[in-house]
């Protein structure tokens, strides 16, 4: 008789711990194939609500914790990443089929890219800040900080590199993220809350749900701690109610809109004009030898 | 708490009864020209409305008109949206050394002129002389002198732009700014709009529209070609129908929180780019290690220049509990010195309220403050003009968090008066808003000066300073104080493609 193999209950993960939805819902997985994979948690707008509150206490804690320090624990995250990349492999394929070439490109894809915001962190500030030479006896200079929560709606494909790049940007730059992680394939967001469990990433600052991405984003942009949304638009349609919802609080939002982009392109999605949206410019001035 | 009498400096000097030197008046007596109409200014020429009718433009220290200018129709904004757009091909592609120079020269002329907009902007907006005269106009010119300088040197003002060697403008611009700094704010847009290479269509405010129309005479001056900058007059309607247009790729737009909502909810969906410079209710920190004197000028400074019509005024005055009876007994005694009246006096500290709509708002606001149990200081004794629209200098102590009139910008010489017993509690109290435009600090302590500027949620912290301001320092807001930045490198980003 073959063995029964032991199945993973597929859970939040919200303020460094493993949770159930606390509606107590979930949501069958299917494969290319139509068969039933995996169950996975249905967050509620409750859960978002909850994981919204972890991240700003998060983001407080991470913001003061030194560039140095953001980029090492970030490091470590691709250092288990390349520890269990086996399993993220496997995370891709399952449902989209993709090949297993295809699919490990896209892990070490993946991983480098955690790499490359690791090190961002201590030099987003001197590249996008400066001093500025004001007409008076003044010390003058303008630095960026981190706008505060932002949320990560992450796209279908390619379900792991653009997971990692959207929560990666904001999160270099000391701000917290919830990801809301793809509804046709959340099995690499489960596993990256798993790694990040083990990563040295504090509680709070990475947070992700799983479940239905509509019924999800639609409280996301009226929701008062939330600073910012990434999103990664299925269509205009979808653009369009987040800006008219984020008009009433004037939260931060990028849109990236294309259908279909580069994900691998490291200037469009690993360059200062991908954290630069979760910035806030600082202008400080105080009087020099007046 | 002292009761000796505070240190004064000469400015604030005044008689043993506490009464302001009487100072014999003090004119400024520059002739200005003000037309009896002015037309739009739409494709480099003053041309008629079509369909628009006329409205006068007050003084409102007398209320008597000076000008009558234009409600603008749909009709005139579509004209003179085409007409920037037609300008957009060449203005973009003009050689970067060569729109320096326009913008060098428009500079140039602001400066040639100065007395003269000071007068003018002091007559059509009610604000002292010495304001506009010391840094309405003066930063006006610099903006152009600055961003002049940026024409030919875009592709070094940020790393990796789309196109790098040539970063791209984003075409045709609308720009709508409020009545509190209307030559500066009409500067504060155009200059790097231009820099950019973009082409504009700008809109005052109703109120004050004489400046940028002053403005458009210099244009006509220097030679700027045809079309670059457009101007059309008008209340909410003709903004309306430039945030609404369909052939502008980006707004700007400085004025009310309550307004710049409804345009990022008119722009949602639409490619249009946008940048936002709201509303504040800033904070003015004062610590017990302050040197007290400096930072009673510096209250003094935040929340009664320019009448209080600074959207990052510093409106909510947090003292530490130690020192608060001192700097309420200075500050008491420093307001009365202040001179309410003529703004055309070279001696007047507070002018005239920009119009009575305003002056309205503002004492509503007072009087809910009274009501909800705060305690009114003001200089009741200081006598009045008997024509325009007037406020007194005024601050509320016993002020709650939850008071309204520490929650909502009132945009006028109001000020609430609140105390905190540690740096904790002053933070809390500080970032407790949905605003976050500036914040001011006071100690002379260096270490504890960092500390509370890095915590501070706001885009302009000013430390042991206030309210001041530069063509090379960005200038914008945090949450719903809006987003986007004016002035300096960052600012040239709300102009370039990126």
């Amino acid at each position: 008789m073959p063995r029964i193999p032991v199945t993973k209950t597929c859970k939040l993960y919200i303020n460094g711990a493993f949770l159930r939805s606390e509606s107590g819902r979930s949501l069958a997985i299917v494969n290319a194939d139509g068969q039933v994979i995996a169950q996975i948690a249905h967050a509620s707008r409750k859960d978002l609500r909850d994981a919204a509150e972890h991240a700003v206490a998060g983001q407080v804690k991470w913001a003061a914790a030194t560039a140095y320090n953001r980029g090492q624990v970030m490091y470590r995250i691709a250092e288990i990443m390349e520890s269990r990349s086996s399993e993220l492999v496997e995370a891709i394929r399952t449902i989209e089929g993709s090949s297993a070439i295809a699919a490990k490109r896209e892990v070490e894809s993946s991983i480098d890219r955690v790499v490359c915001f690791a090190g961002w962190t201590d030099k987003i500030l001197q590249v996008l800040g400066n001093q500025n030479p004001v007409a008076g006896p003044y010390y003058n200079f303008t630095v960026p900080e981190p706008t505060g929560v932002v949320v990560v709606i992450a796209p279908d494909a390619p379900s792991l590199l653009a997971l990692v790049t959207l929560v990666c940007a904001p999160v270099c730059a000391g701000n917290a993220v919830i990801a809301i992680a793809s509804d046709r394939n959340p099995l690499p967001a489960v596993a990256l809350g798993e790694i990040l469990a083990t990563s040295d990433v504090p509680a709070g600052v990475i947070n992700i749900l799983t479940g239905q991405r509509a019924e999800l984003i639609a409280h996301v942009s009226t929701h008062r701690e939330i600073n910012a949304i990434s999103a990664a638009v299925r269509d205009p349609g979808e653009a369009k109610a987040l800006q008219l919802g984020v008009a009433e609080n004037l939260k931060r939002v990028r849109l990236i809109s294309e259908p279909k982009p580069d994900w691998t392109d490291d200037d469009q999605f690993a360059g200062p004009w991908s954290i630069e949206p979760f910035l806030e410019m600082k202008t400080i001035w105080h009087p020099c030898g007046a | 708490m002292s009761t000796a009498p505070p240190a004064q400096s000469s400015r604030a000097s005044g008689h043993s009864d506490g009464q302001p030197w009487i100072y014999a008046p003090a004119p400024e007596t520059v002739p200005v020209h003000i037309r009896p109409e002015y037309d739009l200014f739409i494709g480099g020429a003053f041309v008629p409305s079509k369909g628009g009718k006329r409205f006068a433009t007050l003084n409102p220290s007398t209320e008597e008109p000076l000008s009558h200018i234009v409600e603008a129709t749909a009709s005139d904004v579509d004209r003179a949206v085409a007409a920037a757009r037609k300008a957009f091909k060449s203005w973009s592609a003009t050689k970067p050394t060569e729109r320096a120079k326009y913008l060098f020269r428009i500079a140039r002329r602001i400066q040639d002129k100065a007395r003269e907009l000071a007068v003018l902007e002091t007559m059509d907006g009610g604000k002292p002389i010495k304001e506009s005269r010391d840094v309405d106009v003066p930063l006006a010119a610099q903006h152009f002198f600055y961003h002049a300088g940026w024409c030919d040197k875009l592709k070094y003002a940020a790393p990796h732009l789309p196109d790098g060697d040539a970063p791209r403008p984003l075409g045709v611009c609308g720009q709508i700014i409020p009545w509190n700094f209307p030559l500066l704010m009409a500067a504060w847009k155009l200059a790097p709009a231009l820099a950019c290479g973009n082409t504009c269509v700008l809109k005052p405010a109703e109120t004050t529209s004489l400046t940028a129309l002053a403005l458009a005479e210099i244009l006509l001056e220097v030679d700027l070609p045809s079309g670059v900058v457009n101007i059309v007059t008008g209340g909410p309607n003709v903004g309306r129908a430039l945030v609404e247009h369909g052939d502008v790729n980006k707004i700007a737009f400085t004025g009310s929180t309550e307004v710049g909502k409804k345009i990022a909810a008119a722009c949602a969906g639409t490619a249009k780019r946008l940048t936002l410079e709201l509303g504040g209710k800033s904070p003015n920190i004062i610590f017990g290690d302050a040197a007290i004197d400096q930072a009673i000028e510096g209250i003094v400074n935040g929340i009664w220049f320019n009448q209080g019509h600074v959207c990052c005024a510093g409106s909510r005055l947090l003292v530490e509990e130690s020192v608060l009876g001192e700097v309420i007994e200075k500050l008491r005694h420093r307001m009365r010195m202040l001179r309410v009246g003529d703004p055309l006096d070279k001696n007047t500290d507070v002018g005239a309220i920009n119009s009575a709509a305003q002056l309205a708002t503002i004492n509503r606001y007072i009087d809910l403050g009274v009501h909800e149990g705060a305690r009114r200081e003001t200089i009741e004794s200081a006598p009045l003009p008997a024509k325009g629209y007037w406020c007194r200098p005024t601050f509320f102590t016993d002020v709650q968090p939850s008071h309204t009139i520490a929650r909502e910008e009132i945009f006028g010489p109001v000020l609430a008066v609140m105390s905190f017993r540690t740096p904790e509690e002053a933070l809390q109290r500080a970032n407790n808003t949905p605003y976050g435009l500036s914040a001011g600090v006071w100690t002379d302590k260096g270490s504890k000066v960092f500390d509370i500027a890095r915590r501070l949620r706001a885009g302009v912290v000013w430390c042991n300073t206030f309210n001041k301001f530069d063509a090379a320092s960005p200038f914008g807001g945090y949450r719903e104080s809006g987003f986007g930045r004016e002035g300096g490198r960052h600012g040239l980003l709300a102009y370039l493609q990126h």
